[in-house]
């Protein structure tokens, strides 16, 4: 909340300020309010010549099984079983070169970078409970280390607003750089990733930065960039060589949704990561009312904390290394989160009105997940989807609930040997 | 739900999802019979509806062979008063609940007795939280949702990731599970599910005043629970066991591609199969930290 108000209050400064450059475009405040905001769009005209908001529910629907279908197509044409690189260390790489500063984002690019990221931190380690993050920023040319490889978000967010300041040019090479140094240190069953949120449309380098695109393809750091303004080549061609995403944003939904697609595990190429068995160790928690001193804090703490099965140690929170004999401590909740993305649930298949007649499935007349009654015959959106495997029935909402969050067919989960 | 939006909700107004276990192997076995048990259960759900005008109970039958919604007190059908001798809801649930049982032990026919004897928790949980996403889709104005397993039957090991998954989900919207197991032995499903959910688990001791550790301890509504004592969870076990031999662990090896817990040191994953690189352990993570420490 704070963080929030904050990067608001910044935000609105950067408008101030910019306000006597735009001035010059010729349009005046009110004007542009309605420029911006484009508020028609969100509106269509029905039949009979009224104007209507336009029903979200069935577009977004739509959108949704698009991106689950490219999701189960590309998962099958890989391998039978499915292999996800889980253990990522990713450096998110926030350009704040002076086109960040730029307004055709509300309130400025930067401003809603930062929102974004902060939120994609969130989702990353909720999804990727074993892996790290690093934060880099890019400013007046140079390439700076906002935090090291970690596993808290807390630190990234609080490091990554009180550093939002922009200025100068961007330079994609002293960043890839820099990322290169610090990813060539980590484990090989790591996956090395790289995640470049580009403002500027140039980048202002000291060398030949095709070197350092096949440096990073030669160290195998998987780089991704998404663009704010528009496509580079110089951005295509490092996503192309390292076999990462690229994509530029239209909008902030746009952005949102660009960015939150690097969240989920990429599919684990062997090339990139040797597999190895890792030893981890799954600590106990200590009983309610224990004495201890820690050993990450170096604190005197009652209670709630957790011992290293190997050196004994106590540490207050997992998933960490512990800090003298270096295991990496987890318990069984953090590896049965990411469970999730290795058995994954067919998508759902689209159930046409006409099936209705059909007089096995007639008795469904509600959703199998939610009750709600998915045979409303007065509205045109009685559309609904049935598993493939158990054929139950499911209205939308609960469709992409399931695929979104909960990832269990509760009607094949109701049925034993399914 | 048609009526939601007219009513007020105040921070008091509870949704309580039941998950009833049924499973005929577990009561066959009980002590504690089921006619038993249900007498108590019917009597706190009718306390919970006289708590507050508003509170609202879903009960979902957990079985040995599938899982069904049994009572909603928000349908139309059930909110009409009798003045019969049984109340309505009793009435209502006990009939809709021999359906079911018929039911699921016709789906068991075809099987070989003497198998595992859990219930299919992961479905009914799934259910629940697909009904309670319903409740929040319905408007800013919604009680708030809770679910309470009242489970008898030991856990199922394959079930584990799918009542994992149920149990995050349910931490990601902030619907706590609470349980309350009158098994024999605790169940690591249900303590790990609320110790992540924030939920409360309980194993009653004396089975005799069920009723009175129900009341006690699970009616109270989210807001006022911050008020009362209610049970602290007591070493919940969060070693894992491991997928070779099923046994418990506190120091094991991890596939770093699938993330399978294993006991010693294998040459081929055998869940994702991936092939590991040479037996590097113990010496190659210890000397990778080190690398790490001086500039971490």
């Amino acid at each position: 909340m704070n963080n929030g108000e904050r990067m608001r209050v910044n935000g609105e400064r950067e408008e101030d300020e910019d306000e006597d450059d735009v001035d010059g475009e010729g349009l005046e405040a009110w004007e542009r309010s309605y420029a911006d905001e484009r508020s028609w769009e969100s509106l269509q005209e029905d039949e009979s010549g009224l104007l209507r908001p336009i029903d979200n529910m069935i577009l977004y629907h739509a959108q949704f099984r698009r991106r689950l279908r490219a999701l189960a197509a590309a998962t099958n044409s890989t391998t039978a079983r499915i292999q996800k690189g889980l253990i990522r260390y990713l450096y998110i790489v926030v350009d704040l070169s002076r086109a960040a500063s730029e307004m055709d984002y509300r309130p400025s690019r930067m401003a809603v970078v930062a929102k974004h990221v902060e939120a994609f931190i969130r989702e990353f380690f909720d999804q990727n409970p074993l892996s790290h993050i690093g934060l880099m920023t890019i400013k007046d040319g140079v390439a700076q280390c906002l935090t090291e490889l970690g596993g808290s978000p807390e630190s990234h967010v609080k490091a990554l607003m009180g550093k939002l300041e922009c200025s100068g040019d961007a330079s994609l090479q002293n960043a890839l750089d820099l990322v290169h140094e610090y990813l060539t240190q980590i484990p090989s069953y790591g996956h090395r990733e790289v995640l470049i949120l580009y403002s500027a449309l140039s980048t202002c380098d000291p060398g030949d930065i095709m070197e350092t695109v096949q440096n990073c393809k030669k160290s195998k750091i998987r780089c991704s960039v998404i663009g704010l303004s528009a496509e580079m080549f110089i951005c295509k061609h490092l996503c192309q060589e390292t076999g990462g995403l690229y994509s530029v944003a239209l909008d902030e939904s746009h952005f949102k949704e660009l960015l939150l697609e690097h969240a989920p595990p990429p599919p684990a190429i062997a090339e990139f990561a040797i597999a190895n068995l890792i030893r981890m160790g799954f600590p106990q928690r200590a009983a309610e009312g224990s004495v201890a001193i820690c050993s990450c804090h170096k604190e005197v703490k009652v209670g709630g904390g957790y011992t290293c099965p190997r050196c004994k140690a106590r540490v207050c929170e997992l998933p960490t290394e512990c800090c003298i004999c270096g295991l990496t401590l987890v318990s069984s909740p953090h590896l049965a989160r990411s469970y999730h993305h290795l058995f994954p649930i067919a998508p759902f298949d689209e159930v046409s009105s006409s099936r209705q007649i059909d007089p096995q499935h007639r008795l469904q007349k509600t959703c199998f997940g939610c009750q709600q009654c998915i045979l409303n015959s007065g509205n045109k959106s009685s559309l609904y989807v049935a598993c493939p495997k158990c054929k139950k029935y499911f209205c939308l909402d609960c469709d992409i609930y399931i695929h979104e969050s909960l990832h269990n067919c509760p009607g094949c989960e109701s049925l034993r040997h399914s | 739900m048609a009526s939601v939006p007219s009513k007020l909700y105040a921070d008091d107004v509870s949704l309580l999802v039941v998950l009833l276990d049924t499973n005929p192997l577990f009561w066959s076995s009980s002590s504690f019979s089921f006619s038993l048990f249900l007498s108590h259960v019917l009597a706190f759900l009718n306390s919970i509806l006289l708590l507050n005008q508003l509170n609202q109970v879903v009960v979902i039958a957990t079985g040995y062979n599938s899982c069904d919604y049994i009572y909603d007190s928000s349908l139309a059908a059930n909110q009409s008063v009798e003045n019969g001798r049984m109340p309505v809801l009793c009435a209502n649930i006990l009939q809709k609940l021999e359906e079911f049982l018929l039911k699921d032990e016709k789906l068991g026919k075809e099987e070989s007795k003497g198998r595992i004897a859990s219930s299919m928790l992961s479905g009914s949980l799934s259910m629940a939280l697909c009904y309670i996403q319903r409740v929040f889709r319905s408007g800013l104005l919604h009680p708030q949702p809770r679910i309470l397993c009242l489970q008898g039957a030991p856990d199922g090991p394959e079930q584990y990731v799918a009542v994992m998954n149920a149990i995050f989900s349910a931490q990601r919207s902030m619907v706590p599970i609470d349980s309350c197991y009158i098994g024999e032995h605790n169940s690591a499903f249900l303590q790990q599910a609320s110790y992540i959910t924030n939920g409360v688990y309980s194993k009653p001791q004396h089975l005799d005043g069920l009723f009175q550790y129900l009341l006690t301890i699970f009616a109270t509504d989210l807001h006022s629970r911050s008020f009362l004592q209610l049970p602290k969870p007591v070493g919940v076990d969060f070693r894992a066991s491991c997928f070779c031999h099923k046994s418990t662990i506190d120091l094991g090896y991890v596939c770093s591609v699938c993330l399978s817990i294993f006991c010693k040191h294998h040459k081929k994953c055998s869940t994702c199969g991936s092939v590991f690189g040479q037996a590097q352990s113990d010496v190659a993570s210890t000397s990778d930290r080190k690398r790490k420490t001086p500039d971490s």
